[in-house]
């Protein structure tokens, strides 16, 4: 039976490795067919940034993956408002994550869901397993 | 006597930043590098700390800016250098403090 599962990421990328094996988990989390959520607090957000080059510091540019998730069913990606507003960022400078509807029609759809502190609690709150990155 | 200081954390997750900022001597280099970077982006909580920073020379790493996609986020009056202009800088100083 399929859980609620819930990836919380609150590391930028390249300077660990968190961002990197967190994705990597949720790949394997999404071929279980289980129901898989994201969320990204504090300097996570800036895992989502457009235009990242990795060419100069000799590292894998993991973020095209972050694109590819909607083909795995992996759709809700809590994005909080108050860390972007912090970095003195917005949704326009993170990657624009789409799904395809099957059930209607392959429309193609937002994954991400800005929100508040206050109702990410609520989100957390539904959990059955977290996994924290 | 001039150091250059380094800091390789991010200063929304860590006071290394500030830990820096302190102690940090007038006519000396702070060069951001890895997830330091984000410290020289702007319109966030932090960038007012570079601006009353008075005296003291910023500079980051361009390759760790480009890998993180805040290129364009630069604040002014920070200088950015490559690996080479960062050999440089170094041999510009008298000692590096690494703010780990």
């Amino acid at each position: 039976m399929a859980k609620k599962f819930m990836y919380i990421n609150r590391k930028a990328p390249y300077g660990t490795v968190y961002a990197l094996e967190s994705l990597e988990v949720v790949l394997i989390g999404a071929a279980f067919d289980q129901d898989v959520s994201l969320a990204f607090i504090g300097d996570g957000v800036y895992q989502l940034t457009k235009g990242q080059n990795t060419k100069a510091i000799g590292q894998k540019n993991f973020s095209p993956v972050y694109m590819a998730l909607g083909d795995y069913d992996v759709n809700k990606i809590y994005v909080e408002k108050e860390s972007l507003e912090e970095r003195g960022l917005s949704l326009e400078d993170l990657q624009h994550l789409v799904w395809e509807d099957e059930d209607n029609d392959y429309e193609e759809k937002d994954s991400i869901r800005l929100v508040s502190r206050a109702e990410l609690t609520d989100v957390l709150d539904e959990q059955e397993v977290i996994l924290s990155f | 006597m001039a150091l250059l200081h380094t800091v390789n954390k991010s200063p929304f997750e860590s006071n290394t930043f500030d830990a820096c900022l302190g102690l940090a001597k007038s006519g000396s280099t702070v060069l951001l590098i890895e997830d330091g970077v984000y410290a020289a982006t702007t319109g966030n909580s932090v960038a007012d700390k570079i601006k009353n920073a008075a005296g003291i020379n910023f500079c980051v790493l361009g390759p760790d800016l480009q890998a993180r996609g805040v290129e364009e986020k630069l604040a002014e009056g920070i200088k950015v250098v490559d690996y080479e202009g960062f050999v440089d800088l170094v041999a510009e100083h008298d000692a590096v403090q690494a703010w780990l």
